[in-house]
């Protein structure tokens, strides 16, 4: 156990240097530079036109002149200390940016996780007792699920729910602080959508191990020596079936924040997704950076928590 | 895109066996023909041909030019004009759709072109040439798996200033991993064929067996994940154009048009309607196909005829019969059990028309091959058939209960306090995430009750009684930290925790080292001698039912062919196939001869005859063995269902 965790943590650490190097020299790669976009961006009150010399200058000052081994390290020093640097279109703190925008985010993933997988492992541990005809809806819906695109779903809870009904915002975000339950209203619709693309498929999968436990010999043998149905369902049955869906949960986590950059956008929500997508419009490479680092970040965590729980929930994982 | 969409693209490879199931040239009917006698995948190739034909004649096939604008015809709905309405600019939606179609369909092409191209040379190269290339390559499929997708497309857009096709083949680079894993695991399969290391000492060039003869194998598992990841990355295609990048307007792209019509969503919401659907559609048609050719090169080319599908529907027919009334003084008294179990071909009895008796106190051996129904039988009894199994006639009367009509409740009375069970695997046998402890506990619990300091010591007191050496460690340990013999031995305790009268032994000892086996063998034989329980023993061992069986029902096809006790049978079986497995046993063979073995296998159940079941394999049979045979009692306490039981006698003592 301890040995898996070590190696995870190592590929980690190499995985978040690797990635964040890679936006270096792609950024390296590109036509122009940042400092072309802010002469040209016109935020550098200079308007459209600007000289050689004023570009020289501007490389010189942001750092731009330096070789690029000695760029990576000297934001790489700063990021360590949680200094992801400024961005050079805005002027903002690239790491206050962040943080200001993640608790959007991370309100978005995280409920949309616990609605998720609450649901698909309902669905999924009923379809596997009772099987039948909700199995097969659960099957259709995970094809469905898919195959629809979430942010046009989005659209149409919002043409139903928002626009023809005026039942809940179209779009905007209240933070928690201000009103708990305009915070709630304000992500209703985003959520719905999140889990309604991805609790068929959660199911599937939930019902699937569920089934491939209740076929194991050991399910037999408690049968037959009369432990109770109940207990071989919950006892038994979900916890051996809940080894690999706590890998799903993970998955599942990691990919809602790939799904949170459509609905943040739908939405108008101000979280990490909606940053990136603006910084990419305006070529903002540091705080593109700065999200990738953070979500690398937050993909290392949850997987290492899910080999944690794993270890927890397996105990052959736990003792070797 | 969906929000799972993205992590499917980075393990889409679940549900796909590592061993390759592709290899078409198994069947006569090449896979792609078969695949088109699946209306969904008739259906869902349709469309997506219908779709690239639409967008490369787009010129010709759409009514309107794409950009003419009609501004005194905005938002029109659908109409016989423009059949799927019009845009806010008066623009024709159904041109635009075909026109957008181009876009899509090509960077989907360059995504799944690039998926294709990297999982395959790299899964090959890996799993052909192993050692370090392998090891580089589970690594970098671990780091590539990791990356949060969508960011680093939003990066390499960044950098490549809104450049999809990049974008596009870097989403084919970052999805491939787990493709990758696949061809890798199918390449090392085909590596470890025989014919590849002929074709590696023979000098064949390295290019020309992975080209020739490895690429071929993958051919299946690359098929069903390009369809399904095409589709994912025409998601992705359509997320990113209506996040604001690729083809800008006014050029038409499907996500284009769903942003255009998010922007008139309160006065226009049907606009919504034709560029969504159209790619949910394309996307769901490449997931059916995907999942279409993966059923086909998966399916089977052994089916039942429909001759012996009719044979087990006539024999439906012929059954079911009164059974016999049950014997009082016996514990289990079974009369006419026929059991039928799901088969390709519809149902088939599996067990028919099977009698038998165990009184309290005696071990009974069940006998025969594998799958001559003894397992199946054993589940019977215990109201424990796999889904689809069913008893169709016949009584298992256990006592007082007739176990064939009690209610689930009852059932689950009766199991563990009058009938208990041991099976075959006993590390299988044993939940793994519980200690052997807690799943004593479990049944002492649910048998006794009590507080939970009772509970364990009762666990240790049936821990020690199985004659395990330390109990207290053993129930501290999880399965896996236990041998065969001492999981078999905790499965033992688990049996006895309800004090069964009956414990049913599923091949008790065939998982076990010869040593162990006869440890086991005693261990039952003492608990019984102690406890006065009786034992229904289900073996293929002759060995066993000799040491511990005081009588015995040999099984075959279905059917019981012989009962007697056991000393009996040995001396002198009056069933052909009694005679012939007695006669392969090894204790049986004389030096310089050649072991007796009975020739052909026991057939699947529906191409049992209608007469005698062993009649096709035996020396003895003649046409009388072509009608149903019943049981004879030629001998005192003896069954036979041979109609030339005499005729064993006389050949053994002439």
């Amino acid at each position: 156990m301890l040995q898996l965790i070590a190696r995870r943590l190592s590929v980690s650490v190499l995985l978040i240097l690797l990635i964040s190097f890679l936006t270096f020299v792609l950024q390296s790669l590109a036509p122009g530079d940042v400092a072309k976009t802010i002469l040209n961006s016109g935020s550098g009150q200079l308007g459209g036109g600007y000289t050689d010399e004023q570009y020289q200058e501007l490389r010189r000052a942001l750092g731009l002149d330096q070789p690029l081994l000695v760029q990576y390290w000297d934001w790489l020093s700063h990021a360590i200390r949680g200094d992801l640097g400024v961005s050079p279109v805005s002027g903002v703190d690239v790491t206050s940016a962040i943080s200001s925008r993640l608790p959007v985010t991370v309100s978005l993933v995280v409920l949309g996780t616990v609605v998720t997988a609450a649901l698909g492992i309902g669905l999924g541990m009923i379809s596997a007792v009772r099987g039948g005809r909700l199995g097969r809806v659960v099957d259709v819906f995970s094809v469905i699920g898919f195959a629809l695109p979430n942010f046009w779903l989005a659209l149409l809870l919002v043409a139903l729910f928002a626009v023809s009904l005026g039942m809940l915002p179209a779009t905007g975000y209240v933070p928690i602080d201000v009103s708990p339950a305009e915070w709630a209203r304000s992500l209703i619709l985003p959520i719905a959508t999140l889990s309604l693309s991805a609790t068929a498929s959660f199911a599937k999968q939930t019902r699937d191990s569920m089934l491939d436990t209740l076929s194991r010999d050991f399910v037999r043998m408690l049968r037959a020596n009369g432990a109770s149905e109940a207990s071989i369902v919950f006892r038994h049955g979900l916890r051996n079936a809940a080894i690999p869906v706590v890998t799903l949960v993970g998955l599942l986590f990691i990919g809602l924040f790939s799904g949170a950059v459509f609905i943040e956008s739908v939405f108008a929500l101000p979280g990490m997704g909606r940053l990136a997508v603006q910084a990419t419009e305006q070529h903002d490479l540091p705080v593109v950076q700065g999200v990738v680092v953070v979500l690398t970040l937050v993909v290392v965590v949850t997987n290492l928590a899910v080999d944690l729980v794993y270890g927890w929930l397996n105990p052959k994982v736990r003792v070797s | 895109m969906t929000a799972v969409a993205s992590q499917d693209l980075a393990a889409p490879s679940s549900d796909e066996p590592p061993g390759g199931n592709s290899r078409p040239a198994v069947s006569r009917t090449p896979t792609w023909r078969r695949l088109l006698r699946r209306p969904l995948a008739v259906i869902s190739l349709a469309y997506l041909v219908l779709l690239v034909l639409a967008a490369v004649f787009a010129d010709v096939v759409a009514p309107y030019d794409p950009a003419d604008l009609d501004l005194d015809h905005v938002l029109s709905g659908p109409s016989a004009g423009h059949l799927l309405g019009t845009d806010p600019l008066g623009r024709d939606v159904l041109s635009r759709l075909i026109h957008g179609g181009q876009v899509s369909l090509v960077n989907g092409g360059v995504a799944a072109l690039t998926f294709v191209m990297v999982g395959v040379a790299t899964g090959l190269v890996a799993g052909f040439f192993g050692g370090w290339t392998d090891r580089v390559f589970t690594w970098a499929v671990d780091v590539v798996i990791a990356i949060p997708g969508l960011i680093v497309l939003l990066v390499v857009l960044t950098v490549f200033g809104g450049n999809m096709t990049v974008a596009m083949a870097a989403l084919g680079i970052l999805s491939a991993p787990g493709f990758a894993r696949v061809v890798r695991g199918v390449t090392l399969g085909v590596r470890q064929e025989l014919y590849i290391s002929a074709a590696k000492v023979s000098g064949l060039p390295t290019r020309h067996i992975l080209l020739r003869h490895v690429l071929p194998r993958v051919t299946g598992p690359i098929l069903v994940q390009a369809s399904l990841f095409f589709g994912a990355a025409l998601l992705v295609d359509a997320g990113l154009a209506y996040l604001g990048f690729g083809v800008q307007p006014p050029t038409p792209t499907w996500g284009g048009m769903i942003i255009e019509a998010a922007s008139v969503i309160s006065q226009q919401p049907w606009l919504l309607v034709p560029p969504g659907i159209t790619l949910a559609l394309a996307t769901l048609s490449f997931a059916l196909l995907g999942d279409a050719i993966r059923d086909t090169s998966a399916e089977r080319t052994g089916r039942q005829s429909g001759n012996a599908r009719r044979r087990s529907a006539a024999r439906r027919a012929e059954l079911p019969r009164p059974a016999g009334a049950p014997d009082p003084a016996a514990l289990l008294s079974v009369r006419g059990l026929t059991v039928s179990l799901p088969t390709s071909g519809g149902t088939a009895d599996v067990v028919a028309d099977v009698d038998l008796d165990v009184r309290p106190g005696e071990t009974v051996g069940l006998v025969g091959e594998s799958g001559c129904g003894k397992s199946i039988t054993a589940s019977a009894l215990l109201g424990l058939l796999p889904a689809g199994g069913e008893i169709r006639t016949g009584r298992v009367q256990l006592g007082d209960v007739d176990l064939t009509t009690a209610g689930k409740s009852l059932l689950r009375s009766v199991r563990g306090s009058r009938i208990a069970l041991i099976s075959q695997e006993p590390v299988a046998s044993l939940d793994p995430v519980f200690t052997a402890g807690q799943q004593v506990d479990e049944l002492v619990r649910r048998h006794h009750g009590g507080s939970r300091q009772a509970v364990r010591a009762r666990t240790l007191e049936l821990l020690t009684s199985v004659r395990l050496r330390d109990p207290e460690s053993v129930a501290r340990r999880y399965p896996h930290e236990l041998s065969g013999g001492m999981a078999q031995r905790v499965a033992i305790a688990m049996a006895l925790a309800g004090e069964p009268d009956l414990l049913v032994a599923d091949e008790p000892t065939t998982a076990l080292d010869v040593t162990v086996q006869a440890e086991i063998l005693r261990l039952l034989q003492s608990i019984q001698a102690e406890r006065g329980m009786a034992v229904l023993l289900i073996t293929h061992d002759w060995g066993v039912v000799a040491q511990v069986c005081q009588r015995a029902y040999v099984m075959y096809a279905g059917h019981v062919v012989e009962s007697a006790p056991v000393a009996a049978m040995i001396d002198q079986p009056l069933h052909p196939y009694s005679a012939g497995l007695l006669a392969s046993m090894p204790g049986r063979g004389r030096p310089g001869h050649h072991l007796a073995s009975i020739p052909g296998t026991v057939p699947a159940p529906a191409d049992w005859p209608a007469g005698c079941h062993f009649a096709p394999r035996c020396a003895l049979a003649t046409e009388d063995c072509a009608a149903p045979v019943p049981l004879s009692e030629p001998a005192p306490g003896r069954l036979s269902r041979c109609v030339h039981h005499d005729r064993l006698i006389e050949g053994a003592t002439a």
